[in-house]
Parts: C-alpha cells; sequence; structure tokens
C-alpha cells in the first residue's frame, strides 16, 4: 500500500471535483447548443484519468484518448486553455483548431488526445522510444478505450514495445462500449487485461472507480517501466454516464443499468473514503468541492470572455518551419 | 563544382552516404525499418549501417507498418528525427493512419505546439516483375495531404542531396526512390552540406520546342528520347519536379511560355495522377496563352501492373511515347 499524503489526497479530489464539472458544464453547454462538434463525455470514469495521471512524475508524457477530459485535468491542464479550446477560441490550447478531441500540451508531455481509436499506441512507442534512447528516466503513459484494443494499432505497439522493452504504460478505460457495441459483442474475452499474455508483459485489471486502486497500480506500473523491465498493459473497468457523443440516444442500454453503475460513483467513492477515514473535515470538503466548481465557472467566463482565432490564421501551422 | 569533389556512385550510395552523413551530424537521427541491419535492407540501402551506428539507431522493426510509422512519429514529436523505410511503397497502405491523420495534422490541430521532423523512404514504381502489390507509384494520394511534403530524386546526386535536405527538414517528408535507379550511376558531391532544397524543379535538359515534366523512372524514358529527337533538330527542354509537393511551377510556367507546347508524364495511373495537378496549374496561369496545342499528359495505364514483363513495361510510358507526342504536338506525324 502507498503512503499518500494529505496534499495529495487534497489534490486528487480537487481534480476529480474539477473533471465533474468541467464536463457537466460542457453537457450544459452542449444541450445549450452553445458547443459545436464532437465532445465526449467521460463522466463515471474519471478515476482512472485523474488519479494515473497523478501518479505521473514530473517529465513524464502522456497520450489522451478521443475521451480525455479527466485525463487532461489529472495531467494538470489549465481548465481555462481546455474550456477556451472546447469554444474555438484563439486562446485555447490549440488556438481554436483542435477542440474537445485534440487537446494537447506538448511542451509540458500532453501529446495530445487522439481522434482515431487507437491512434495514439504507436505514438506512445514512439515517445517511450525516445525517452530509452535519451536515457531520460521518464515514461509514457498511453491511455485509449476498450473498444480500441481490438484494432490492429493496439497488437502491433503492445508487441512492439515489448520487444523492444519501452517505458510505456497502456492504461485502458474499459467502460463496457464501444460507441454503442457492448463489450461482449465487440471482444470474446472477460479482461482486456489478458491480452498482455500474448506479448508477455503485465497485464492487470483494475476498478476504474476506486481512486486509490487505479493510483497505487499505476504507480508500480510506472515504476516497472521506469525501471528499464519493459511495458505494463493495465485494464481499468469504469463506465460512462452519458451517451458516446451528443448524437447519441443510447437505445443500446437501459436506464437501471446506469442507475447501478451510478451507485458505484467514483466521485463520490473518494468523497466516501475521505469521510471514513476522516482526513478531512467535512467543511474542507466542501470548500474543495466548491473550489472546484469555481474553477470551472471561471474557466467559462475566460473562455466566453476570448477572442475567436483571425481568419488569416487557417493558414497558419499546416508546415514547421525552419530546418535542423 | 570541380570534378575531383565529386565520386562516381549508384543511387543506392548516395543514399547510403547522405544517411550517414546525418547520422553523423545528428545523433538524434535514427533509421527504422523492416530488415535494415544485418540485412541490409531490401534494396541495400542501409548495408553496413547497423556495424557504424549500432542496434539503437539502426533498428529493425517486426512487419507491422502501423506501428512502425506510428512510433516514427511518437519518437518525432518528442525529440528524434527518424528515418522510416517501408519496404516497398504499396506498404504505406498499412501505416496511412500514423502518416494521414497523425503525422500530418499534428501541428496543424495543436495550434503548432509540435513538429514531425521524420523522412518516410517508399521504394517505388514498377520493372522488376514485382507484379500489382510491389510496383505502385502512389504519391497523388500523398501529395493530396496537407501537411505532408513528397519528394523524389531521379539522380545520384539528387538522392544524396534530397535525403540530406529531408532529414533536416521539420517535417513530415514522404521520400520516394524508384527501384530501377538503385543502380544507375552518377557523380555525386562528397561535400557534407550538399543539399537538394526541397521546393525546387531542376531544368534536367534545356530546350526551345517542346517542355516535358517527369520525374523517375519516366524522366530516364524522356531523356532518350529528347537524345532521339535532337538528330532531328528538336530541341526538348526537360524538367523535373523533384518535389512533387510543394512543387516549384515557376520553371514549368517560364519553360511553356517559352516552348508553348508540354507533355506531362508519370509511371503513376493517369486518372487522379499528379499530371493533371500540373497540367491545371499550367493552364491557370499566364502560360496558357502561350500554348501552341492541347498538352498532352503520359501517365500508367489504369491498371494494376502486371507480372509478365513485356505486359509489365506496357503499362507505363516508354521513349516512343514521348517521341511520338513530340511528333504530335509539333504536327510532324
Amino acid at each position: 500500500m502507498i503512503e499518500l499524503s494529505e496534499e495529495l489526497l487534497l489534490r486528487m479530489y480537487y481534480k476529480i471535483n474539477q473533471a465533474r464539472f468541467f464536463e457537466a458544464k460542457l453537457d450544459e453547454l452542449v444541450a445549450k447548443g452553445k458547443v459545436h462538434g464532437a465532445i465526449h463525455l467521460s463522466m463515471g470514469q474519471e478515476a482512472t484519468g485523474v488519479m494515473s495521471c497523478l501518479a505521473l512524475e514530473e517529465g513524464d508524457l502522456v497520450s489522451l484518448s478521443h475521451r480525455g477530459h479527466a485525463q487532461a485535468i489529472g495531467f494538470g491542464l489549465d481548465v481555462n486553455l481546455m474550456m477556451a479550446e472546447c469554444l474555438g477560441k484563439a486562446t485555447g490550447y490549440c488556438k481554436g483548431k483542435g477542440g474537445s478531441m485534440h487537446i494537447a500540451d506538448v511542451e509540458n508531455g500532453n501529446l495530445g488526445a487522439n481522434g482515431v481509436v487507437g491512434g495514439g499506441f504507436s505514438l506512445s512507442c514512439g515517445a517511450a522510444l525516445t525517452q530509452k534512447y535519451q536515457k531520460t528516466g521518464k515514461v509514457v503513459l498511453c491511455f485509449a478505450g476498450d473498444g480500441a484494443t481490438n484494432g490492429g494499432n493496439f497488437h502491433e505497439s503492445l508487441n512492439l514495445a515489448s520487444v523492444w522493452k519501452l517505458p510505456v504504460v497502456f492504461l485502458i478505460e474499459n467502460n463496457q462500449y464501444g460507441m454503442s457495441t457492448p463489450i461482449e459483442k465487440h471482444m470474446n474475452i472477460e479482461n482486456i487485461s489478458d491480452r498482455s499474455e500474448a506479448y508477455n508483459m503485465p497485464g492487470l485489471t483494475i476498478d476504474g472507480n476506486d481512486f486509490l486502486d487505479v493510483y497505487n497500480t499505476v504507480t508500480k506500473a510506472l515504476r516497472y517501466a521506469r525501471a528499464g523491465k519493459g511495458p505494463v498493459l493495465i485494464e481499468a473497468k469504469t463506465y460512462r454516464y452519458n451517451g458516446h457523443s451528443q448524437s447519441d440516444n443510447q437505445l443500446y442500454r437501459d436506464k437501471q443499468e446506469v442507475r447501478e453503475w451510478q451507485k458505484k460513483d467514483p466521485v463520490q467513492k473518494m468523497k466516501e473514503y475521505l469521510r471514513e477515514h476522516r482526513i478531512f473535515t467535512e467543511k474542507q470538503i466542501q470548500k474543495m468541492e466548491d473550489e472546484a466548481k469555481a474553477s470551472i465557472d471561471q474557466a467559462l467566463e475566460f473562455a466566453n470572455a476570448s477572442p475567436e482565432p483571425q481568419l488569416n490564421a487557417v493558414l497558419e501551422d499546416v508546415y514547421a518551419g525552419g530546418v535542423n | 563544382m570541380k570534378t575531383s569533389d565529386m565520386k562516381k556512385m549508384t543511387y543506392r550510395d548516395a543514399l547510403r552516404l547522405g544517411i550517414t552523413e546525418e547520422m553523423h551530424r545528428d545523433e538524434n537521427v535514427i533509421f527504422m525499418g523492416e530488415d535494415i541491419g544485418l540485412y541490409g535492407g531490401a534494396f541495400g540501402v542501409s548495408a553496413g549501417l547497423l556495424e557504424e551506428f549500432g542496434e539503437d539507431r539502426i533498428l529493425d522493426t517486426p512487419i507491422a507498418e502501423a506501428a512502425m510509422v506510428g512510433t516514427a512519429v511518437g519518437a518525432a514529436t518528442t525529440g528524434l528525427r527518424p528515418i522510416c523505410e517501408i519496404m516497398f511503397m504499396d506498404f504505406i497502405t498499412l501505416g496511412m493512419d500514423a502518416l494521414v491523420n497523425q503525422a500530418a495534422k499534428m501541428r496543424y490541430m495543436f495550434g503548432g505546439q509540435s513538429q514531425v521532423p521524420m523522412v518516410l523512404r517508399l521504394p517505388a514504381g514498377s520493372g522488376i516483375g514485382a507484379a500489382a502489390q510491389h510496383s505502385q507509384s502512389l504519391e497523388a494520394w500523398l501529395c493530396h495531404v496537407p501537411g505532408l511534403k513528397v519528394v523524389t530524386p531521379s539522380t545520384p546526386a539528387q538522392a544524396k542531396g534530397l535525403i540530406k535536405a529531408a532529414i533536416r527538414d521539420n517535417n513530415p517528408v514522404c521520400f520516394i526512390e524508384h527501384k530501377l535507379l538503385y543502380d544507375k550511376v552518377g557523380l555525386v558531391p562528397l561535400d557534407e552540406d550538399y543539399l537538394v532544397e526541397i521546393g525546387t524543379t531542376v531544368v534536367e535538359r534545356p530546350g526551345k520546342d517542346v517542355t516535358i515534366v517527369a520525374y523517375g523512372t519516366t524522366l530516364a524514358k524522356a531523356i532518350e528520347a529528347a537524345d532521339f529527337l535532337e538528330e532531328e533538330g528538336i530541341k526538348v527542354e526537360i524538367l523535373n519536379p523533384v518535389t512533387l509537393y510543394p512543387m516549384d511551377m515557376k520553371p514549368i510556367i517560364e519553360s511553356v511560355i517559352k516552348t508553348g507546347c508540354l507533355i506531362v508524364a508519370h509511371e503513376a495511373s493517369k486518372t487522379g495522377g499528379l499530371g493533371g495537378e500540373i497540367v491545371a496549374r499550367v493552364v491557370e496561369s499566364e502560360a496558357f496563352d502561350y500554348l501552341n496545342a492541347p498538352i498532352i499528359r503520359l501517365g500508367g495505364l489504369d491498371v494494376p501492373i502486371p507480372f509478365n514483363q513485356e505486359l509489365e513495361a506496357s503499362v507505363v510510358p516508354q521513349r516512343n511515347d514521348f517521341v511520338h507526342g513530340v511528333y504530335r504536338l509539333l504536327n510532324r506525324e
């Protein structure tokens, strides 16, 4: 059991709330028609994205999935710039050219959310190759969903990462559905982590709604990869409350199923833990929630007040200038 | 350049020389591909590099192009400058997501945050009896994707200068090598700073009567035709767009203004081929008013490349296609 400092617990609870409020706000904006384009919400599965990123060391890198808001917030991205990007503003992380699906902060090691399911696996191998080659001691954490593990990119990349002993941790958020297709209809195994056996790497299945399970397991996996022992595959079982995106009317599941998973809500579970262990007072807990919520309201204010990109930006940044 | 500063070598050796110089120049340059280590690469380009640079820098990959190209992209965005050899250009189909959806888009969709300095070496074209799945010329696909640069050297000197420029470029560069060129011999500058700048079109042969635009092995056939026609007093001007994207159209337009006649040729299938794009750009330009005759496009037949040698040769433009084209343009047939 890894000892967690109060400071870390505070950060964890603040960020998981931030992630929840951020997406609740986005959901509201979508309903009001104030956001255009695809928005993939991860409400219900935030513990995985947030806690795994909090297990990273300074300088480690991440590759996010298309459902990456909680992952980005866990990694430490500024919610102001994230919200601005979701609204397509010039102040956003990608100057309004990426949107929710491509939030990136490359300089700080967030290699970007990926709109192609499974697109990040091989990119993560490459980023990990750089770490190994340059002996940085850093690890790459690669996020993807359950559906991505059926594609060739997953298998090719795990094989390559294993053969080359790359410092990469593949974290699969198994939210039970590949868009609308339930997992039992798109793979014939119980645990995705079993796929690690084919590549001779450790594979672990964890409760993705349990902040401690996520944090502890990812911490150990990162340690393993950092020690030069090669990649690790982690499957975090979790659930998304919203549809795949705004166009989803969720004909594939009943409301009862959603309610059952809401009883295992990751934010609530963490709150109960904090109460049970009397780590913080009720007042402190409330304060953290209020602050997290306020940060999102402020992010929206920032985004709303931000300018649209100039039209001439449409031609910028297709190519990098200069030569080596 | 004095010939004493040049050395006769094959296109293959010129490529290797360029790669070797750049790998010595910058230790972040790495080279990955299938069987490029001990085996030396399917066409021998990487022979000896494993011994010279070791297995940290010369990486044999599994036969898995999706992972290979994606790994190159990920390495490029994090500080390395990978060269990636796709054994046959045809197999880029297996790595297209990493190239088209990732490498080409990242900089733009991340608002200029990243750069992807990588070179994808792509042995292309027909002529070795490798049949339909190992003989394609797919450059038009690549030129159609903003964010990629596409180059194709036709001589040993260009091969060296261009591979060096491609490795130094901060963008994903698709580097197309026609397989029939590997054994071609020519004088190559030994200067380590000799570069063929990306974005240039080379006047391979000055002339005044007809303009021919050609690259790859089709260029060699155009030159043969020009030699033949010269004996009849016809002077053909031949231009070689060593950079297919972004193509330097200026010398082509200027040449057409001078000659009034244009043949555009490539081995790739005519329909949707790059020839159509070049022609369109010429007729959109001031050169349109100078055209004396309809433009001729010579391209591969719209069929897969067949195995039988005669059938194979019949698919792609040959010397006589150029000769007859020139006759037609000059009303000599």
